[in-house]
């Protein structure tokens, strides 16, 4: 108990004064994410705006990242929009609480280690996509409108990005939001506002259960919904917490935080929100102005709130070229500059799974499908690379009777083929040896390869001797576990 | 392996006792003596910079804009660690210790203790470390924790140590005394000195007969060892009678594993611990 204490106090309050700033500047700029993402889903603002403070609240204290924030995410928004379209706000609710459940269970049989799969390429294609998408999500509030909008969006992103160099006190998209608000106002302009999008929020959000018939049908319509949301939810928020890992040079539970974002996203369910995740570029902002802890997370939900519910008729009158200029902010943010940078530094096969994902996500507004084909490519990637790793070299014996082969590397399904091409069958010989105790037989394709290497030779009427065929096909084993110790690596790889 | 004594010192005005109590320690269990210094990473943020936004490269230039902080910070702490290990072990050296050892971790103290714990014989800890208001009566947040965490002998010294004269041990009857009696007794830490056995409250035939084995242990191990039974609160009974007798040491067990004794005993352990003169051995 004592001990949990401690680590409570660690996680909660070291870092008071930074962690209720950072919150504030987060609560800020979660509020035009949650109303944009609202509107990228297809559904009332309000809808985004309590699912991103219960998402933030719960994932406080059930979370395993401290100081990551969650909330309605574009990522999320993106897949939810068929199922809007067609069935309703209801059905939504319902596929919310199920990804909750999916999610939990991911965490239960700690599915989070399976990020290991997806390499470092993935994950930029991933963040890059993202940003893509959240970024063409804008496109429809700059298209068949007037000059005032551009200019008002010109205006809004100068704010944000210029703003800090005269203070850094003030959260700058708070400005650009105050001050766009203000001049429409002022002037009249007649440009969009946030209030005509869709409702807001009036009140604390209640407890109420989605108004979906409880049959197969309905599981039939939500289910696949589902698994893709907590799919990419997971995916998102592993990536993130990593990502603040790095940031704070800490770490965190993953599967807690798989769990966690289930419970958020059941809780948000009930409370008539919208499935979420973790927020990369509100993460990053919540890093930079210094929140560390859970506290800044929690805040971040409540001031959000707290916000929205007192301020709603102002937060109504907020010109929609101030939210752009927002999300055009976090967009630009959220994009792996560095690795346009590096393209040509980079092997040109993480390149093109970056670019594949990319391609992949953009087209199918799906982040689950392009982190598929991203981890599917980088597998067939290494698959190749490994399968270079291979060299038979030949001596013949003074009497020119014999030949031996030597066999060192990996024999697996991508160098079977070279493993066969590389005999030279039509030399007349009476015995071959092969030695092949320092390759690696990893599967049956390899052990196959060289049954038909030792048939070809019988029947060109050579007698052929196999060296170390038990060493070399040791690797055919599943259990991996084994070659852990150092001498059994030193076994394993023959040198 | 041998075993070792492991002093923990960090900057605060605790580590030249901690410094001269493991010296003694050493020396009378002839066991080497090292000097341990954890460097332990705050999540303190500064947090000067509200702005909000994200431009190019965000993430890439906040990694490299935290890391090169911590990197500032860091290098400045092991400098400052090198030096009071240099000190803490100038101070050993002259008070006789051999070659006494010193140490740098990265991490959290308890973890850090709880790695190295195999190799420990005996821990010295100061009651408060450096972060701690030194003005308040509370001890040090990571006390406890390493108390209860450990399974080791901790010493926790006051401000000021000096070579104990006169020991005595808040004897309970329970397993964990009755088994720091016998080390006592095994052990050349305290040969030679006096060694009071105390025990308050619940006089009855039982406790009687169990201090009297307690004594006899002693005694046959060479100690001279008196037993008094005393009457009251055990924390107040035992600091009148460390007073009065001008005890210098006090061996006692610390937080029990039950939830009854934790109550009974876990609160006498902390209140000693808070109020306490002079050093306290605690066994686990």
């Amino acid at each position: 108990m004592k001990i949990n204490m401690q680590a409570i106090r660690e996680e909660w309050f070291s870092n008071l004064r930074g962690d209720t700033l950072s919150g504030m500047v987060v609560a800020l700029a979660l509020i035009p994410e949650a109303i944009a993402f609202s509107i990228i889903a297809g559904v009332d603002p309000k809808v985004g705006l309590y699912a991103s403070f219960c998402i933030a609240v719960v994932t406080a204290f059930a979370g395993g990242r401290p100081g990551m924030i969650s909330a309605a995410t574009g990522a999320m928004a993106l897949l939810m929009v068929t199922l809007v379209k067609t069935h309703g706000l209801q059905y939504l609710l319902a596929a919310t609480l199920l990804t909750g459940v999916l999610q939990i269970l991911a965490g239960v049989f700690r599915l989070g280690s399976l990020m290991r799969f997806v390499s470092r390429s993935v994950v930029i294609g991933f963040v890059n996509a993202l940003a893509i998408l959240i970024f063409l999500a804008q496109l429809p509030e700059l298209t068949n409108v007037g000059w005032q909008v551009y200019a008002m969006v010109a205006a809004g992103l100068g704010l944000i990005y210029l703003f800090p160099y005269v203070t850094k006190a003030i959260p700058s998209p708070l400005v650009c939001i105050v001050l766009l608000t203000a001049f429409a106002l002022f002037t009249g302009v007649e440009v969009r506002t946030v209030g005509d999008m869709g409702a807001l929020p009036d009140s604390l959000p209640v407890f109420l259960l989605p108004e979906v018939p409880l049959n197969w049908e309905t599981l039939a319509i939500i289910f696949p919904v589902s698994l893709t949301l907590s799919v990419v939810g997971l995916l998102e928020s592993m990536m993130t917490a990593t990502i603040v890992d790095d940031l704070t040079d800490t770490s965190s539970n993953k599967n807690r935080e798989c769990v966690g974002q289930g419970v958020a996203n059941i809780a948000t369910g009930f409370l008539g929100g919208m499935a979420g995740c973790a927020m990369i570029g509100q993460s990053v902002i919540n890093i930079k102005s210094g929140g560390r802890g859970r506290l800044s997370t929690l805040l971040a939900g409540v001031f959000l709130l707290l916000m929205v519910v007192f301020l709603g008729d102002w937060v109504a009158r907020i010109p929609m070229a101030a939210l752009v200029a927002v999300m055009i902010m976090v967009a630009i943010g959220t994009f792996s500059w560095d690795s346009i940078r590096n393209v040509g530094k980079n092997p040109k096969s993480s390149t093109l799974v970056m670019l594949a994902t990319v391609v992949v996500v953009v087209a199918t507004h799906d982040l689950a499908k392009g982190v598929l084909v991203g981890v599917l490519l980088s597998a067939l990637f290494f698959a190749h690379k490994i399968g270079q790793i291979l060299h038979i070299g030949s001596s013949i014996s003074d009497d020119g009777l014999t030949r031996s082969y030597s066999v060192v590397g990996q024999v697996f399904f991508t160098s079977a083929e070279k493993f066969i091409a590389s005999f030279d069958f039509k030399e007349a010989l009476q015995q071959v040896v092969i030695d092949v105790s320092r390759a690696h037989f990893w599967d049956i394709t390899a052990i196959g390869a060289l049954d038909k290497v030792v048939l070809k030779f019988r029947r060109e009427g050579t007698a052929v001797e196999i060296i170390g065929l038990n060493q070399a096909s040791e690797t055919m084993v599943d259990r991996f576990a084994v070659h852990d110790k150092p001498d059994a690596v030193e076994a394993l790889m023959g040198h | 392996m041998k075993t070792y004594v492991l002093a923990c010192i960090d900057g605060s005005t605790y580590s030249p006792a901690v410094c001269d109590a493991a010296a003694w320690a050493s020396l009378r269990l002839e066991a080497p003596l090292s000097f341990l210094h954890v460097l332990h990473k705050g999540q303190e943020a500064k947090g000067d910079d509200l702005s909000g936004s994200i431009g190019f490269g965000a993430q890439e230039s906040l990694l490299e804009e935290l890391a090169s902080l911590d990197e500032q910070r860091g290098k400045l702490a092991m400098e400052r660690g090198r030096q009071m290990l240099l000190a803490a072990r100038e101070r050993a050296r002259a008070a006789g210790v051999v070659e006494p050892e010193g140490r740098q971790r990265h991490g959290d103290l308890v973890q850090t203790l709880t790695e190295l714990e195999a190799g420990v014989r005996l821990l010295v800890l100061g009651r408060r470390g450096e972060a701690a208001d030194v003005a308040s009566e509370h001890l040090g947040s990571h006390l406890e924790r390493v108390i209860r965490s450990l399974h080791r002998p901790i010493l926790m010294t006051p401000p000021e140590f000096s070579a104990p004269q006169r020991v005595m041990i808040a004897f309970d009857g329970s397993a964990t005394t009755l088994k720091g009696v016998e080390m006592v007794a095994g052990s050349p830490l305290f040969r030679g000195l006096p060694c009071h056995l105390v025990m308050v409250g619940g006089d009855s035939a039982e406790a009687r007969a169990q201090l009297a084995k307690a004594r006899k242990t002693l005694e046959e191990a060479g100690f001279e060892a008196p037993a008094v039974m005393l009457s009251g609160e055990v924390e107040k009974s035992l600091r009148q009678y460390q007073k009065d007798q001008g005890i210098d040491l006090i061996i006692m067990g610390a937080y029990g594993h039950s939830r009854i004794r934790h109550l009974l005993i876990g609160s006498t352990t902390t209140e000693l611990m808070r109020r306490s003169a002079v050093p306290l051995l605690l066994l686990r």
